[in-house]
């Protein structure tokens, strides 16, 4: 082994060169391919590698929309319009860009959903969830900004609403607005700088997702049962058993995502935004895009408009200090009798909210999103500070491999009864 | 090591603020600065919308009821107190920035058929925001009073915005 090369065991020659100088083969093969993962992941753990696999396909869609939109006001709805009716399979990438935001959002949903179900923001992993946590304003960013640039109605009024959000602060508000803007309203200049921030932002997620598995990479993976691996017997290598199960959820993501870009293409979108921007008429019922529901009712369910603002923003802010409030130490909520349901319950104000906010502002739709506004809340702020002090936790298992000892519940009964020989 | 801190910080300020700078208004963007409103076609209880710097201005002939309806109004009743007289230069006119003091909709009320709200000025339907025929915020999450552009009367029946 001449000095100054790397020791690869890279069999193929030719890979093998490149390996010596550039160790990345050895990397890919310690991170993807021995790399030890918990034996007991279930269907949740899909989510990440699927929110990466779409992340690939929004930038690859994008780049090929980019080649043919115009950002101008003038031409903007024109030239969406015409990737949908003259640019060869323009129909196809444009719905599939589409849509692939919402299957984003569905993903990343489920995907956060795991965390707090099974605490995987506890430690050691606080950095790993506060960088999730980053990825995801990020991506909220980008879709809100992506979902102007056809500009139609619900464009340019989702714009103009959610930049004057910032209006409310003291001061500064109106400068900032107006800086937003480049002008005294949403108008070309803002439609410009929308388009950069949008091709910008998704190369700024990708590596922010990069330390995201970075850092995943050091504390490794949290399982169902939320207890540490203890020995080799708890572990699989990563490939080939869970790059088989994520091929197994990836196809059931792709008959989920064709289903809509071929038979419902604009089911989840909003009829007025194919009516082009007038900057003179708001439409009667202006609503975000779904998925930014939930945020839009906690905004509408406080009467003061600065109130409203910062409530909002503080209910994605929550999740930055969630694994200081959580005082637990059982990860898992399998072994949180009371915790769990606290949960579930936080999971159906979540999906009242997502309802409430496509509904008009009054009553009923505001007393509930109130009641539901508050439990959000209630959850992170009082309900698990308190809990990990108050509850009592199932005894845990003694190891992922014997789950069964005392009080693991029926998971993997079977499977523990003989413990992994493999390395 | 102080020195060195308080060098670095305002370099960094004075590269990165041009690149701030630039997203703030361009000078054209600026210069698109008035408007002019030819009043003879709009008769007593019309209003029409014209474009000032992007955003719909609204100008109301205002019926002497409505005028009368503004100025019988407590201030104690008002959300940001101003008095009728502090918002109009020739009483049946009423020229405000159509643009809803809360996040920015552009409220209903100008044609005849519209929903003209609880005080019969206008109604912003996103998030239920009443003005009153002054252009008062009265009822809803809207902060602050309809703005009152800057304008000026070139003659009888002719104003300039901005
Ligand atoms: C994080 C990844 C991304 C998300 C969540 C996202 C989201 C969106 C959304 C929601 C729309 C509006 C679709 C519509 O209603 O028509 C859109 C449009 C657009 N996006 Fe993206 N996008 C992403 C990445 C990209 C990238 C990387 C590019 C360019 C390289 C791009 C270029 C475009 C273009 C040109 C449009 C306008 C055409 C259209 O409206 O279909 N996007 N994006
Ligand atoms: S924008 Fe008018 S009430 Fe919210």
């Amino acid at each position: 082994m001449a000095i100054g090369l790397h020791d690869s065991t890279i069999k193929n020659p030719v890979l093998r060169w490149v390996d010596q100088r550039l160790p990345v083969f050895t990397m890919m093969q310690k991170e993807y391919g021995t790399f030890p993962t918990p034996r007991n992941f279930n269907y949740f753990w899909n989510f990440g590698a699927l929110a990466m696999v779409t992340l690939m396909i929004m930038i690859a869609t994008g780049i090929f929309l980019a080649m043919n939109y115009t950002p101008h006001t003038s031409y903007a709805f024109d030239s969406v319009e015409r990737i949908m009716r003259d640019v060869n399979y323009g129909w196809l990438i444009r719905y599939v860009h589409m849509n692939g935001a919402s299957m984003f959002f569905i993903v990343v949903f489920i995907h956060i959903w795991r965390g707090l179900y099974y605490g995987s923001y506890k430690a050691p992993r606080e950095l790993l969830w506060i960088l999730g946590v980053v990825i995801f304003l990020l991506m909220m960013a980008t879709a809100f900004m992506g979902y102007v640039l056809p500009w139609g109605q619900m464009s340019f009024w989702g714009a103009t609403v959610i930049t004057n959000l910032f209006s409310a602060f003291p001061l500064v508000g109106e400068h900032i607005v107006t800086w937003l803007w480049g002008g005294f309203s949403v108008d070309n200049p803002t439609l410009n700088r929308f388009f950069s921030l949008h091709y910008l932002m998704p190369f700024v997620i990708a590596g922010v997702v990069f330390l995201h598995v970075a850092a995943l990479h050091i504390t490794g993976s949290n399982n169902p049962l939320g207890i540490d691996p203890k020995g080799p017997q708890d572990t699989l290598p990563f490939h080939p058993y869970y790059t088989a199960k994520d091929s197994v959820g990836l196809i059931v993501y792709f008959i989920v995502f064709a289903f809509l870009v071929f038979f419902m293409p604009n089911y989840l979108g909003h009829p007025d935004n194919y009516i082009p921007a007038n900057p003179l008429v708001t439409p009667a019922h202006i609503v975000p895009e779904w998925y930014f529901l939930p945020f839009y009712a906690i905004l509408r369910a406080v009467p003061d408009k600065l109130g409203g603002v910062l409530l909002m923003f503080g209910s994605i802010a929550v999740l930055f200090i969630l694994p200081w409030l959580d005082t637990s130490p059982v990860r898992s909520m399998r072994f949180r009798p009371v915790a769990k349901w606290a949960l579930f319950l936080w999971l159906i104000a979540f999906f009242v909210l997502m309802w409430a906010g496509g509904k008009p502002a009054e009553e009923p739709y505001v007393t509930i999103s109130r009641i539901a506004t508050a439990y959000y809340f209630a959850y992170f702020l009082v309900i698990l500070p308190l809990l990990g002090r108050l509850e009592r936790p199932l005894s845990l298992p003694e190891s992922i491999a014997m789950p069964v000892l005392r009080g693991g519940g029926p998971v993997m009964a079977g499977a523990a009864a003989k413990p992994m020989e493999k390395a | 090591m102080l020195t060195t801190g308080a060098f670095a910080a305002v370099g960094v300020g004075a590269v990165v603020w041009p690149f701030i700078s630039s997203m703030n208004p361009a000078r054209d963007v600026l210069a698109l600065a008035s408007t002019e409103v030819d009043l003879t076609p709009i008769a007593v209880g019309q209003a029409v919308t014209v474009v000032w710097r992007g955003k719909p201005v609204f100008v109301r002939h205002r019926t002497a009821e409505e005028i009368q309806a503004a100025r019988a109004t407590p201030l104690s009743q008002l959300k940001d107190p101003a008095t009728d007289q502090s918002r109009v230069q020739r009483d049946q006119w009423l020229v405000v920035v159509g643009v809803c003091t809360h996040l920015g909709c552009v409220p209903l009320g100008q044609k005849p058929t519209d929903a003209r709200g609880e005080y019969q000025g206008w109604f912003c339907p996103c998030h239920g925001s009443h003005y009153d025929t002054s252009g008062r915020i009265r009822l809803g999450p809207a902060p602050l009073n309809l703005a009152v552009p800057e304008y000026s009367f070139t003659s009888d029946t002719q104003i300039r915005i901005g």
